[in-house]
């Protein structure tokens, strides 16, 4: 009923919009063409000085009531890089965009149509053009230099003692992958993937790399001030690792494993005083289309003290252990159950072959 | 000469009026005049008519895309009596969602904002502004239109699937795009999308290469490539443009079908979809990309380039004043081609692709700024000093030259590699490319319909609903897209269509909610305009002048509305640029006279 409604007042609305102009027309051919014409034109003409001034108060309360809830503080130091080219291009763009805001209405309305004004006939003027040619072209090239220092800063390599994380996308969540005491992750084939076989990742058990490596989903945790390295896979399409707060994004890529590092400034704890937000946490979000669950594919940061991250890691079994039970010393005992439900495992998969 | 022009012409125009559409011509069924015609002018409209029905479809789809945006949590009921299960209780789904943005982003940028505007203006303007009865080609010419026709049946067809017509973006990314298994809009969906888009490039070839051979060969005597009116210039560099970027596009999209349908590995390497372990090894999901935005780019200026031009002369014609540094505002038409053609990896930086290749493209792409930025200032100093007649094309052309300085100004924060880490694939993206790109190039369409109209017509649209069609779009548009900026910058992923899931991106339901009821407004208005031009071809108030806008160039020296052949008589010769207004103390000039004696040089 109510889209009812809505339609017919659109409906009206517009008829009504169409008799009003299509009388404007007559009246304007009866009292004369001209006559009539000239007066729109002044009314238009100072309507758009009017949408300028509207306008650019309007930029300014858009300002107020939004800044507020945008940015924040950076959370990363890479973060800090990218908010201070952020101001520097804001302020510049922002010059240039008033300045060529105001001159495109302000002489719209000042020369609009007068019967004493003769337009001058101005077809080029060279020294002018150089003008404006050079200076954007000085401009451009302070923020490309700006731009390219910075972003040499932010892909360079990361420092030694990074400590190292696989991240892996796949429809529609989020897989983490820790190195272990090693400090190197293992190899890993795509066509040994098996949640079955406990073997999400397609880790090779061969390698004796992937003996103490680490794995958990949907939630990361990461050490406050440590720079941190995540190399970043996928297991179907492409998804993008995004985390706002740090300021950081790289795509993740099938067969192309992607990197990017950066150093969390805030653990969690500080960030929830900072935002005034109980709820706060650092989230991943997918920022490359991939499916339906796109708007879903949700991952969680924990950014805590050394202490608190190893008491975390203490507390988690290498995934070699969990596909290899017989290798685990405390679950000797029900190992024979163990591989009983590994075999119904493999059962099912022929049955689904 | 000028003078028996005059006479010539003034006796068509008396002729015209009593015989609407016979001008010597050998009579023509209703078939060969307006369906399968070779006139460019009837292949112009042809188009114009397909591109505002396309504009209308895709319109209604970011409208309904829109209202799940602002109101995820409210049920319309109306929706499921539509779509069924696609709008199940009401709600849209996230299959159907990500099936309307698809479509809305394809069918607005390649059916609307190319074949539409390219397509009409190209086809109409050429052979009437650089004096020629009709393209090199007229059949191909035809053909072009046609082969748009087929690519529009099959797009069309796919919306009527059970499994939904494409949904992985209107930039279809393999492996998503590659695999049925991962989206139910990757199956048969995505090869009548293929399908559709090889129709089209090839209509689109077709239409390109007849615009380039028109101009270099078909020009009248007296035209040089220097005298030539912007919009021949703008639309000479979008059919340069089409034509080499294309194919890439093509070889892409072929590919990719192989991929889908042949088991090849192009775009594929190390998959588990849905725990299905797939075989492919050594592609490059990357590699889709390149290609993609090879086309994808130039894409962004086959749009706008037209506008430009006719923008550049739209506000010459009405601010009474030649354009300020033809030569410039041409050299920077040239350069804006070159470098669209080696900026296109500034679409993926985030790629994993090498920092140093990445920092090449940082410079190239800012480096577009400068030919932008000299347009502008020329079309700010046309305006200065002018005597400014306030029609709807002249407000049409100032409210795009306002949104390409919006747009164009955000374009430097994403062309900046260290500021797209934070926004790229956010709603600051978004925002930007329908500013510049999208709300722009069809200010500079709708420029063109209403500056055009009494030429393709004979008759005028009704502008006070031309005057509210202006005011409502430009603020609307303003107040749509300005405040999703912050959206952006707040770190909202674009393509999220419920964010009440988020601790983050949670903070702006009542800016949705506004930024929802101003696009159905706004919407509406359109249609308005739709209505307005509908009803001006049949009932519009008549041209009785030859030259309404007092223009200088040949189109306004056919008859009012001239036939197949457009001039009755010999084509006329021309011997002077196009922008000689306000010279001598004279308002206009047309390019036909001749120069006299003491004429001042400029």
């Amino acid at each position: 009923m109510q889209t009812f409604f809505i339609v017919a007042i659109l409906v009206l609305g517009f008829l009504i919009t169409f008799q009003i102009a299509k009388a404007s027309e007559y009246v304007a051919v009866l009292r004369g063409e001209e006559k009539a014409r000239k007066q729109t034109n002044k009314v238009n003409a100072f309507m758009l000085l009017a949408f300028l001034v509207i306008g650019l108060i309007g930029v300014y309360y858009c300002n107020e009531r939004l800044k507020g809830k945008i940015l924040g503080e950076p959370a990363s130091d890479h973060g800090i890089l990218v908010d201070r080219m952020l101001y520097i291009t804001i302020a510049l763009t922002g010059v240039v965009f008033i300045i060529t805001q105001v001159c495109l209405f302000w002489f719209s309305f000042k020369y609009q149509e007068s019967d004493t004004r003769k337009p001058y006939y101005y077809p080029h003027n060279n020294k002018l053009e150089m003008i404006w040619t050079v200076i954007p072209a000085i401009t451009l090239t302070i923020l490309v230099g700006f731009g390219i220092f910075y972003w040499y800063k932010i892909t360079g390599n990361a420092p030694d003692k990074s400590m190292i994380v696989e991240v892996t996308g796949k429809q529609f969540g989020w897989e983490f992958r820790y190195p272990g005491n090693d400090k190197v992750l293992g190899k890993k084939y795509f066509k040994n993937v098996s949640p079955e076989k406990n073997n999400p990742a397609g880790q090779l058990w061969d390698d004796k790399y992937n003996q103490d490596d680490i794995f958990v989903e949907q939630e990361m945790h990461l050490v406050v001030n440590k720079p941190v390295k995540l190399v970043i896979n996928s297991k179907d399409v492409i998804h993008d690792v995004g985390l706002a707060h740090f300021r950081m994004k790289m795509d993740a890529v099938p067969g192309t494993p992607t990197t990017m590092w950066f150093t969390p400034r805030f653990t969690t704890k500080q960030m929830i005083e900072k935002t005034g937000k109980p709820d706060f946490v650092y989230e991943i979000s997918c920022d490359q289309m991939c499916g339906k669950g796109h708007y879903s594919m949700r991952g969680v940061i924990v950014v805590e003290t050394q202490e608190e991250f190893d008491a975390w890691l203490a507390g988690k079994k290498p995934q070699y252990l969990v596909a290899n039970p017989d290798k685990d010393p405390s679950v000797k005992k029900d190992s024979v159950i163990s591989n009983v439900s590994a075999t119904g495992a493999k059962t099912q998969m022929k049955m689904r072959n | 000469m000028s003078e028996a022009m005059n006479i010539h012409s003034g006796l068509a125009t008396a002729h015209a009026a009593h015989h609407d559409g016979h001008h010597g011509h050998h009579k023509q069924s209703f078939v060969s005049k307006y369906i399968f015609s070779q006139d460019h002018k009837t292949i112009a409209k042809q188009f114009l008519i397909t591109g505002i029905v396309w504009a209308i479809i895709g319109g209604l789809f970011s409208v309904l895309f829109r209202l799940q945006l602002g109101y995820p949590d409210q049920s319309f009921p109306i929706l499921e009596t539509f779509f069924g299960n696609w709008a199940k209780g009401g709600q849209i789904q996230p299959e159907f969602y990500y099936a309307l943005i698809t479509m809305h982003g394809t069918v607005l940028v390649f059916f609307v904002l190319t074949a539409g505007l390219s397509g009409t203006f190209a086809n109409f303007l050429i052979p009437l502004q650089i004096g020629a009865r009709d393209m090199a080609a007229p059949f191909l010419n035809m053909l072009s239109y046609w082969f748009f026709f087929l690519a529009s049946v099959v797009m069309i067809s796919s919306l009527f699937i059970s499994t939904g017509p494409a949904s992985g973006g209107w930039t279809v990314y393999p492996p998503l795009s590659a695999l049925g298994q991962a989206s139910s809009g990757s199956k048969l969906g995505m090869d009548l999308w293929i399908v559709s888009m090889a129709l089209f490039v090839v209509s689109s070839l077709l239409g390109g290469l007849n615009y380039i051979t028109t101009i270099l060969n078909q020009r009248t005597k007296g035209m040089s490539m220097t005298r030539l009116p912007l919009t021949v210039w703008a639309l000479f560099f979008t059919a340069v443009l089409g034509v080499l970027s294309f194919p890439v596009l093509l070889s892409g999209l072929i590919l990719l079908l192989f991929d889908r349908n042949l088991g090849t590995s192009f775009y594929l390497s190390d998959i588990v979809v849905n725990g299905e372990i797939l075989p492919n090894e050594g592609g490059s999901a990357i590699l889709f990309q390149h290609l993609f935005w090879f086309l994808g780019h130039p894409e962004v200026y086959i749009i706008l380039l037209p506008a430009m031009g006719m923008v550049s002369e739209i506000l010459s014609v009405n601010s009474r004043k030649p354009i300020f540094g033809y030569m410039a505002m041409l050299g920077s038409l040239f350069a804006i081609t070159i470098l669209a053609f080696l900026v296109w990896a500034h679409h993926m930086f985030v790629t994993g692709l090498n920092p140093f290749l990445g920092s090449i493209f940082v410079l190239l792409t800012l480096l577009i700024a400068v030919p932008s930025a000299i347009k502008v200032f020329n079309w700010l100093t046309t305006l200065w000093r002018g005597n400014i007649r306030f029609v709807p094309s002249t407000l049409f052309a100032i409210g795009f030259v306002s949104l390409f300085i919006s747009g164009g100004l955000t374009g430097i924060f994403l062309g900046n590699s260290t500021i797209d880490i934070h926004l790229h694939d956010t709603m600051f993206v978004v925002a930007h490319f329908h500013i510049v790109m999208g709300v722009a190039s069809f200010f500079g369409m709708f420029a063109g319909v209403y500056h055009w109209f009494p030429k393709m017509f004979g008759r005028y649209m009704n502008s006070t609903l031309g005057y509210i069609h202006f005011w409502v779009t430009m603020i609307g548009s303003y107040l749509i897209f300005w405040p999703m900026h912050y959206q952006g910058l707040a770190g909202i992923p674009r393509r999220y269509l419920d964010k009440r899931g988020w601790v983050s991106f949670n903070d702006f339901p009542e800016l949705d909610k506004m930024i929802t009821i101003v696009s159905i407004i706004v919407f509406a208005v359109q249609l308005m305009f739709v209505f307005n031009y509908i009803y001006s071809i049949f009932k519009g108030r008549k041209v009785t002048t030859q030259n309404p806008w007092g223009a200088n160039t040949l189109e306004w020296t056919t008859p009012i509305r001239p036939g197949h052949g457009n001039w009755d008589g010999e084509i006329p010769e021309v011997h002077r640029w196009a922008y000689d207004y306000a010279k001598d103390g004279r308002e206009f000039i047309p390019q036909t006279e001749p120069i006299g004696e003491n004429e001042s040089k400029h």
